[in-house]
């Protein structure tokens, strides 16, 4: 368990050293969405290999590589299941509630707007966001709120 | 909720023209609160207070009550009452102000109780200038016997009145919410209480979750958000009748609502297709008015005091910011441009200043900025704060932070917290739970 979650971090480490190694405009402050989870702790899944979430920078709502990887797989899952879905927003505890609100409906979103274009009716999919409320990882520290920045795809039918 | 039945009509005796000898300026960090002797009150006549007005105690609890409202703002000390010589019916009727002056006592607070032909308590209350030799306020007051702590709260503000030159803030109430639970299944309800702490009541039972709760300008009315049957949802409760219902029929979330200094509108996010913008909706006509229609997040939108413009925080350039607009919706501005992000402007009642929360370095800030965005000043910093509400003054600010949590969230919580705006006198409101989201009233008897 501790290993796992010192593998985690220094997933979420290296990650970001990779990134700001590559970008060329020098950044005082943190770059947005540098910093998107990339373990398996609190991942959930739909059916076998199809993981339920997917992971955001901070403040960010973009979809990196392997969210698109995921998201792929949750919508073949989708299709050949024939299941509607809800997409849950989800904001780490490092914003103001009301911003968080507004930041989990965008991420959810975003899920939704991917999953359409790979033939999911717009009817099959809701969104809700729940803003800082609702954690999965309840520490105080940077694995935990990047594990907290995310969409999980839950089946409602 | 009980209904409060107060005759404030009553100002009287005493016309003298004066002008105290000693004042409070409050637009400084009071570093010298001013000595204070609250005497006990006194009943005049024992023999028409039952056995259960009696137990009330309150020619004690009636002076407490003011003593604490002062002690708290930090402008006052009250000096330990044992030490008063005079029996309370002398410092009332006649007071000898060298035996005040003997304690250094500035001024001096003094009161009595009656009950008359229709079981009314009237409270009469005196402020005398101590250095000076002479009474400078007097009020009465009539009021139910049970609620004799809102008419405390009124003779605390007219000291606070008398004392500073502004308006008080100790009648009023404060809307939070109450939580509980761990933190990745918090229950929320919505609270009430009196500023001071007592008559705390739940106003929902914690079956759904609700958020950010502000009163409407007479504080009968709040608006608030919550995920009943998981649709969030803006609505409106009257805390009188309990009433409840929807605020409008928007096909996706509702958030961060308040309610126009007029109170007949309210004035929130609504947020489709990952856009949130910001909207109006008028409690009579229910028209609905659509304000932003950036592809950003446009959200906790608060009204000036005259209704005329609106502050917001904007996520349009890329980070969060602070802007204001005409209530129409036209000329947007940008007015934070401070390293760091900002969030939670709320307008000042006085109109002049802007309080917002500022995210810096990992850090979380209150502070005020003037609605130009110029003269930016942070009064607190903690590892996380936000959303401020002021008091109907405008000299305080009441807040709420969340403690950091360590493993499996132990150690964390949330509590309110209030400061003046001399960033000064910082203090903790005690909650009989865990709280957030806190919202000031007006004053209840204006």
């Amino acid at each position: 368990m501790l290993t796992k979650s010192l593998r985690n971090t220094f997933l979420v480490i290296a990650l970001g050293i990779f990134i700001s190694a590559c970008s060329t405009t020098a950044q005082k402050t943190q770059k947005k969405g540098d910093d998107v989870y990339t373990g398996t702790d609190t991942v959930k899944f739909l059916a076998t290999g199809v993981a339920d979430r997917v992971f955001f920078g901070t403040n960010s709502s973009r979809l990196t590589t392997a969210s698109k990887a995921t998201l792929d797989k949750q919508a073949d899952y989708i299709k050949s299941s024939k299941i509607s879905v809800v997409i849950e927003g989800h904001a780490d505890e490092r914003g103001t509630r009301e911003y968080n609100l507004a930041l989990g409906e965008r991420r959810a979103n975003a899920v939704s707007d991917y999953l359409m274009t790979k033939g999911i009716a717009k009817t099959s999919i809701k969104v809700i966001s729940y803003g800082k409320e609702r954690p999965v990882s309840t520490d105080s520290s940077a694995l935990a709120w990047s594990q907290n920045r995310r969409s999980v795809t839950v089946k409602s039918n | 909720m009980k209904k409060f039945c107060i005759s404030f009509f009553s100002i009287l005796f005493f016309t003298q023209a004066s002008f105290a000898l000693v004042k409070i300026d409050i637009t400084r960090g009071n570093l010298e609160p001013l000595p204070t002797a609250v005497s006990k009150f006194y009943i005049e006549d024992p023999s028409k207070f039952s056995e259960e007005l009696k137990k009330l105690n309150l020619e004690e609890k009636i002076s407490e009550t003011i003593s604490n409202n002062l002690k708290r703002s930090g402008l006052f000390f009250i000096i330990d009452p044992k030490s008063y010589i005079q029996s309370p019916n002398i410092a009332h009727v006649k007071p000898t102000f060298q035996d005040w002056t003997l304690i250094k006592a500035q001024i001096m607070v003094s009161g009595k109780l009656v009950i008359d032909e229709q079981k009314r308590l009237r409270v009469e209350f005196r402020l005398w200038d101590v250095v000076g030799g002479k009474e400078i306020e007097g009020l009465a007051l009539f009021a139910t016997p049970q609620s004799w702590r809102r008419i405390a709260h009124i003779i605390s503000d007219k000291i606070y009145e008398r004392m500073t030159g502004e308006s008080g803030y100790f009648d009023t109430r404060i809307i939070y919410v109450a939580e509980s639970g761990p933190k990745d299944q918090r229950v929320k309800k919505l609270a009430i209480m009196d500023q001071d702490g007592y008559g705390n009541k739940y106003l929902t039972l914690g079956n759904e979750l609700v958020l950010t709760p502000r009163f409407n300008p007479t504080a009968q009315m709040i608006t608030y958000m919550s995920y009943f049957k998981n649709l969030p949802r803006v609505y409106l409760l009257n805390i009188e009748t309990g009433s409840q219902e929807v605020v409008g029929d928007f096909p996706g979330m509702t958030f961060a609502p308040r309610f126009s200094p007029d109170g007949k509108k309210i004035i929130m996010s609504f947020a489709k297709d990952g856009n949130s913008d910001i909207y109006t909706m008028d409690l009579s006509s229910r028209v609905v008015e659509q304000l932003t229609t950036h592809p950003s997040i446009d959200t906790s939108p608060s009204y000036s005091s005259d209704g005329k413009y609106i502050t917001f925080n904007s996520d349009r350039s890329g980070s969060q910011q602070i802007y204001v607009m005409r209530s129409d919706g036209s000329n947007v501005k940008r007015i934070s441009f401070g390293e760091g992000l900002y969030g939670t402007p709320v307008w000042s009642p006085r109109g002049d200043l802007i309080a917002f929360t500022k995210i810096f370095k990992g850090n979380f800030y209150i502070g005020v900025m003037r609605s130009d965005g110029s003269g930016e000043r942070l009064l607190t910093e903690n590892f996380y704060q936000e959303a401020p509400s002021w008091s109907p003054n405008g000299r305080v600010l009441i807040f709420y932070r969340e403690k950091k949590s360590g493993k499996s969230g132990a150690g964390g919580g949330s509590s309110l917290w209030s400061i003046d705006l001399t960033g000064y006198n910082e203090r903790k409101i005690d909650t009989p739970t865990d709280a957030s989201d806190p919202a000031w009233s007006g004053l209840l008897s204006k």
